[in-house]
């Protein structure tokens, strides 16, 4: 926690407050940085996800590629993007995985760091966890 | 005399404890984990419950999720004009269902000790606790964690509550919380709640005893507000009322603003600024609180 973070928020609760209306609001999606930054995100996690020995087993017999472009198209989609979502629904993705929530937290964690490793502000970090966490109990010990 | 009396069966009954949370550490070491997210043990309160630094909170001590278990120990240091707070102790997490806590309060006299010619006096006490979740989730859901939870607390040093009208030496206070982290609702911010409701007869949280002239029992309500910069930091405020039932030591409200820094699941500090109003008949007894916690 820095003086300069603490300012920073500071301002932009100032800001937020006063700041005219006319500006459009930029999608979850534009703050992510779009497709690009989703993709370096989507990287990002699988190196985490890689790194991580809670969740590296779960992808044992997992096509990476595949995962790798569902996943961004997940992202894309619950962040308001223009894409089409082609993987199976996430009650289906990890019916079987008798997920336990230590390893869900886990993704969350390595998410986090690789949200954090691309440069994604924390308010962005939250409101995308946020929509991504509403999922939690339809794969939570499946 | 008061600061020197060792009260045998409350050590007795503070060692059994201790006893009991190292077997059942043991029989449960399989399964001890870190699987809940950085901070969701919040830090301790002085009575020993997991919360913020005065208020109870509905997360349970340590980083144990529903298939794990977890604890926590903690030292926290309360400097004030008049008086010095020390509290210590720790607390073990079953499945994220129930939280057993031991904490022991010592309250240094100081200016007061010198008044009554016993400089170097204490008042202390021990406080047992029990907390159980009954339902929701901190972090996820819309639903906000709701626990119930029990203190129980006994005086080592009765003389001078009894001197200032104290009716017990030993109380419990029962209590329901509830705390919720509110994702990225403070311009992307996370944002913790949490509200208690006490029932309680403690005098200055036991340490001036139970009861009074003024009244026994009464329901207290408590609260606090904290924002999250990012998983490791927090800066927040807490209230707490208390009772006022001593004609001879008139009690204000607790409130305090806080810092706190969640270094890794391991280790936490949180520095507070705690005003406590009049404490046995000193005034404006507020100032710098340092907690060190330790969590598995």
């Amino acid at each position: 926690m820095t003086g300069r973070t603490i300012v920073f928020i500071f301002s932009i609760l100032a800001l937020s407050a006063c700041a005219p209306t006319v500006r459009a609001p930029a999608t979850l999606y534009d703050q992510l940085g779009g497709n690009a930054g989703i993709a370096r995100l989507t990287d990002a996690a699988i190196d985490q996800y890689a790194a991580d020995p809670r969740v590296a087993p779960m992808f044992d017999h997992v096509d990476i590629g595949r995962f790798r472009r569902v996943f961004a198209e997940y992202i894309c989609v619950v962040s308001d993007g223009p894409c089409r979502y082609t993987g199976a629904s996430m009650a289906d993705a990890h019916r079987g995985m008798n997920l336990h929530e230590g390893q869900f937290n886990a993704i969350v964690e390595d998410l986090t760091a690789a949200m954090t490793s691309v440069h994604v502000s924390v308010p962005t970090q939250n409101r995308l966890i946020k929509r991504l966490a509403k999922v939690r109990t339809d794969v939570l010990y499946k | 005399m008061i600061a020197n009396s060792v009260n045998p069966s409350s050590a007795n009954v503070c060692m059994r404890w201790a006893i009991a949370f190292f077997f059942i550490a043991i029989a449960h070491a399989a399964r001890a984990g870190d699987g809940r997210l950085i901070a969701t043990g919040g830090a301790t309160e002085v009575e020993g419950s997991a919360g913020g630094g005065l208020v109870p909170w509905a997360v349970l001590a340590g980083y144990g999720t529903r298939d794990e278990i977890g604890g926590s120990v903690f030292r926290t240091q309360l400097q004030l004009p008049d008086y010095r707070l020390d509290a210590y102790g720790g607390a073990f997490t079953i499945d994220n269902r129930v939280e057993f806590s031991l904490a022991r309060d010592r309250f240094d006299l100081g200016t007061l000790g010198k008044a009554i010619g016993m400089p170097g006096a204490a008042l202390r006490q021990n406080v047992m606790g029990v907390k159980v979740r009954l339902a929701g989730d901190l972090v996820y859901g819309d639903l906000p964690q709701i626990s119930i939870g029990a203190q129980y607390k006994h005086d080592l040093d009765f003389s001078i509550p009894k001197l200032v009208g104290a009716r017990h030496d030993s109380g419990t206070d029962v209590y329901i919380t509830a705390t919720h982290l509110e994702l990225a609702a403070l311009d992307g911010y996370d944002l913790l709640w949490n509200l208690t409701v006490r029932s309680s007869n403690a005098n200055q949280f036991g340490l001036l005893g139970f009861g009074g002239d003024r009244g026994d029992r009464r329901w207290l309500a408590e609260g606090s507000v904290a924002m999250l910069f990012d998983p490791h930091w927090a800066a927040g405020v807490e209230y707490r009322q208390k009772p006022d039932h001593l004609s001879f030591a008139r009690e204000d409200n607790a409130a305090d603003v806080f810092l706190a820094w969640f270094a890794n699941k391991h280790v936490a500090v949180i520095g507070s600024w705690v005003e406590l109003g009049s404490i046995a008949g000193l005034a404006r007894q507020r100032g710098a609180y340092l907690s060190l916690q330790g969590s598995f």
